[in-house]
C-alpha cells in the first residue's frame, strides 16, 4: 500500500502570555493509503494539535508534513483550503452542521467551493446521503435529527468530495454507546468499502478497537503504535 | 464561487433574521429616501424660483447700437443710428435661440387729455413686447401688427397714467394728445409696479414704434431691440448669434469692433444659479450623513452577525471556503442590505415627494438622475461599511472559530 501520510520531525509550540506549551515535541508518522488508524491519549497529550496539522487547519514550528507526498506543512492558507476541500474529509465530536439548513444543503456544502455546477452537486449530495443511510431525510434540518442521524450528515459532507483521507475528531463523543457502534461501523464500512483512510481521535478504548492501529499520545510524543490483529467486526445495519 | 450561489447565501442569511435585517436596513432606507424627497422638492422649488426669475426677464437681452465718437466726446449706447428694424426681423426670423423680437424708441412726452396733463414716458414697441415682458393688458387690446404697418395713432396706457389722466373714468377709446397729435386709447396695461431701481413701470404709454418713428421722433432707425431667448439656458447662445448676425449685416470686418452692444440681465441670472448651487451643497451633505448613519448601522449588524456565525465562517474554512469567499459572502449580504434598503428607499422617496406635491401644493420634481446616484451610493455604503466585517470574517483563524461556542 502506498504512503499517505508522512510527518518528519514535527514540532508545535503554542505561546500563552509568557509560557511556552509545547504541544508536539518531534512527531515521526506514516500513514499508509487505506489504513484505519486511533490516535489516543489523554487532553492535552497533542493528539488535537496532530489532527490540526494533519488536517492543514494547523503549521507546524519545524518539520516536515508530506500528503500524498507532497509537501504541505508549508503552503499558503489559499492552498490549504483547496486540500481541505478535495483531499480531506472533516468529521467533528459537535458534528458541526450549519443550522436551519437541510441535510442536502449541508453536504452540498463542500462542492459550492470547488464549482460544480448544481445538477452535479445535488446529484452527488443525494447518492452520498444514500451511502450513509438518510436519503429518506434529504429535507430534514439538523434539528429534526437526532446525533447519531446528524453525524451521518457529517460524515456525508466529508465524503463528498471523494477525498482520500476522514480526520473524526471524537466523533462518538456526542453519542450514547449503541449510537457510537453504528457510526464506528460505518467508518469500518467506509473503510474497507471504499478504502478511504480514516484516522480518529478518541479517549476511548472501545472506540479505538474498531481501527485496526493504534497510536498513543503522551505529552507531546507518540508512546506507543501498534496493529492490532483482531478489530471489532463490522456491525450490521 | 459563482457569483449566484453567493447571492443565494446572503439572500438566506438575510432571510433567516428578517427583522433584523429589515431594521438593518432602516437606515438606508431613511435616509436615501429622505435624500430623494429632499432633492425633489429643491429642484421644485429650483425650478419655481427659475420660472420666477424668467418672468423677471434673464432671459431677455437688450440690443443697443455702439457709442457714437465726435471729436473725442464720446456719447453714451443708443445715440448713432446703427440699428434698424430690420435687424429685429431679422434676428426674429433667422435665429432658433430667439423667441420674440420687438424694437423700442423712448422719449419723455407730456400727454393731454381733456384739461389735464401727464409727463411721462412713451415707448414705440411691436406687439411682441408684450410677450417680452410678461405683461398683461387689464382692460381693451394690446398694440397688434395692423398698428405697426399702418402707424396707427392707438396706444395703450400704463396704470399710472390711465389714473392721473382719467382717474376713475373709463380711459378705454377716450383720446389723448402727445406733442397735438391724437392717440385713441385701445387698451389699459395691468399693473406691473415698481423696478429695483424705485422706476414706477407703470408710468407709460406704449404705442407702435413706427408711429414712433414717422410721427415723433422723425427717425429711420431704432433706439433699441429687446429679445427675448427661447430659455435662461439658451441666452448666451442668443447672445452669441445675434453678435454674429449684426457684424454680418452691418458688413463689420474681422478686426473692427462691434457697432452695437448686446447686454443680458445676468447678475440675476447668476444669483438664481448661485442659489441652487447652494441648494445642492446643502442637500447632498444631508445626503452623505443620513446614509452615513444608515452605512454605521449596516457595519454594526455585521459585525454581529460575524461574531454570531463564526461557527459557520469555522465551518465553512474547513470544507474549503478560502478567504475571500468568505469575505465575499459577507460583502455581498452588506451590499444586499444596502441595495435594498436604496430601493425601498427610493421607492419612498418618490412616494413621499408625490404626496408633498399632492397634499401640500408644493411642486416637486424628480430626477431620474438623483435616482441612479442614490441608488448607486446606497451600493457603496454597503461596499464600505461591509468591508471591515467581512475582512474580520474573513481572517478568522478556522480552529477558533470551530472551536468557538
Amino acid at each position: 500500500m502506498s504512503e499517505l501520510i508522512r510527518v518528519e520531525d514535527v514540532h508545535k509550540t503554542y505561546r500563552m502570555g509568557d509560557v511556552e506549551v509545547p504541544a508536539l515535541r518531534g512527531i515521526n508518522l506514516t500513514i499508509a493509503q487505506g489504513e484505519f488508524v486511533a490516535v489516543m491519549g489523554s487532553s492535552g497529550s497533542g493528539k488535537s494539535t496532530l489532527m490540526n496539522i494533519l488536517g492543514c487547519l494547523d503549521r507546524p514550528n519545524t518539520g516536515k508534513y508530506f500528503l500524498e507526498g507532497h509537501e504541505v506543512g508549508s503552503l499558503k492558507p489559499d492552498q490549504w483550503a483547496y486540500i481541505r476541500n478535495k483531499r480531506i474529509g472533516f468529521v467533528f465530536q459537535g458534528f458541526n452542521l450549519l443550522s436551519r439548513t437541510t441535510a442536502l444543503e449541508n453536504v452540498e456544502l463542500p462542492m459550492m467551493y470547488n464549482g460544480f455546477a448544481g445538477q452535479e452537486r445535488h446529484q452527488r449530495a443525494i447518492e452520498v446521503l444514500a451511502l450513509v443511510g438518510l436519503d429518506k431525510r434529504v429535507d430534514h434540518t439538523p434539528n429534526q435529527l437526532s446525533g447519531g442521524q446528524q453525524q451521518r450528515v457529517a460524515i456525508a459532507r466529508a465524503l463528498v468530495n471523494r477525498p482520500s483521507l476522514i480526520l473524526a475528531d471524537e466523533p462518538t463523543g456526542n453519542l450514547d454507546s449503541a449510537t457510537s457502534n453504528e457510526i464506528m461501523a460505518l467508518f469500518q464500512q467506509l473503510n474497507t468499502g471504499q478504502g478511504i483512510t480514516i484516522i480518529l481521535v478518541t479517549h476511548e478504548a472501545d472506540i479505538a478497537a474498531y481501527a485496526r492501529r493504534q497510536i498513543v499520545f503522551r505529552d507531546g510524543l507518540v508512546i506507543s503504535d501498534r496493529v492490532s490483529e483482531q478489530v471489532i467486526a463490522k456491525m450490521e445495519h | 464561487m459563482q457569483a449566484f450561489m453567493t447571492l443565494r447565501i446572503a439572500l438566506r442569511a438575510l432571510a433567516r433574521n428578517k427583522l433584523r435585517a429589515f431594521l438593518t436596513m432602516l437606515g438606508i432606507i431613511i435616509g436615501v429616501g429622505a435624500v430623494i424627497a429632499m432633492v425633489a422638492i429643491g429642484e421644485g422649488a429650483k425650478s419655481t424660483i427659475r420660472a420666477q426669475i424668467a418672468a423677471l426677464g434673464t432671459n431677455v437681452l437688450i440690443v443697443l447700437p455702439g457709442s457714437n465718437v465726435q471729436g473725442g466726446v464720446r456719447a453714451g449706447f443708443g445715440n448713432v443710428n446703427t440699428l434698424l428694424d430690420s435687424d429685429g426681423k431679422a434676428m426674429a426670423r433667422e435665429l432658433p435661440s430667439v423667441a420674440f423680437v420687438s424694437p423700442v424708441l423712448r422719449r419723455q412726452d407730456q400727454v393731454v387729455a381733456g384739461n389735464l396733463n401727464w409727463g411721462t414716458l412713451a415707448q414705440g414697441v411691436a406687439p411682441e413686447f408684450q410677450q417680452i415682458r410678461d405683461w398683461q393688458v387689464a382692460e381693451g387690446r394690446f398694440l397688434h401688427e395692423g398698428d405697426m404697418d399702418s402707424a396707427a395713432k392707438v396706444a395703450v396706457i400704463g396704470q399710472t397714467v390711465a389714473r392721473q389722466l382719467f382717474g376713475n373714468d373709463d380711459a378705454l377709446d377716450a383720446v389723448i394728445r402727445i406733442r397735438n397729435i391724437p392717440f385713441r386709447v385701445v387698451g389699459v396695461l395691468g399693473a406691473k409696479g415698481q423696478t429695483g431701481q424705485g422706476t414706477d413701470q407703470d408710468d407709460t404709454i406704449m404705442i407702435p414704434y413706427t408711429t414712433m418713428q414717422k410721427r415723433l421722433m422723425r427717425i429711420t432707425w431704432v433706439q433699441s431691440i429687446v429679445v427675448k431667448a427661447v430659455s435662461a439656458e439658451r441666452v448666451e447662445e442668443a447672445q452669441e448669434q445675434i453678435s454674429l448676425l449684426l457684424r454680418q449685416r452691418h458688413r463689420i470686418g474681422p478686426e473692427r469692433e462691434d457697432d452695437f452692444n448686446v447686454r443680458n440681465l445676468s447678475d440675476i441670472a447668476e444669483a438664481a444659479t448661485t442659489t441652487a448651487r447652494v441648494m445642492a451643497v446643502l442637500l447632498g451633505s444631508v445626503a452623505s450623513i443620513s446614509l452615513l448613519v444608515g452605512g454605521i448601522g449596516i457595519m454594526n449588524i455585521m459585525l454581529v452577525s460575524v461574531t454570531e456565525r463564526t461557527r459557520e465562517i469555522g465551518i465553512r474554512m474547513a470544507v474549503g471556503a478560502r478567504s475571500r469567499d468568505i469575505m465575499l459572502q459577507f460583502l455581498v449580504e452588506a451590499v444586499v442590505m444596502a441595495a435594498t434598503g436604496g430601493l425601498i428607499g427610493i421607492l419612498l422617496g418618490v412616494g413621499s415627494s408625490e404626496v408633498i406635491k399632492q397634499w401640500a401644493q408644493w411642486p416637486t420634481l424628480i430626477d431620474p438622475a438623483i435616482i441612479a446616484i442614490a441608488f448607486l451610493f446606497s451600493g457603496a455604503v454597503g461596499v464600505f461599511f461591509g468591508f471591515y466585517p467581512a475582512k474580520k470574517a474573513a481572517n478568522l483563524d478556522p480552529i477558533d472559530a470551530l472551536r468557538y461556542e
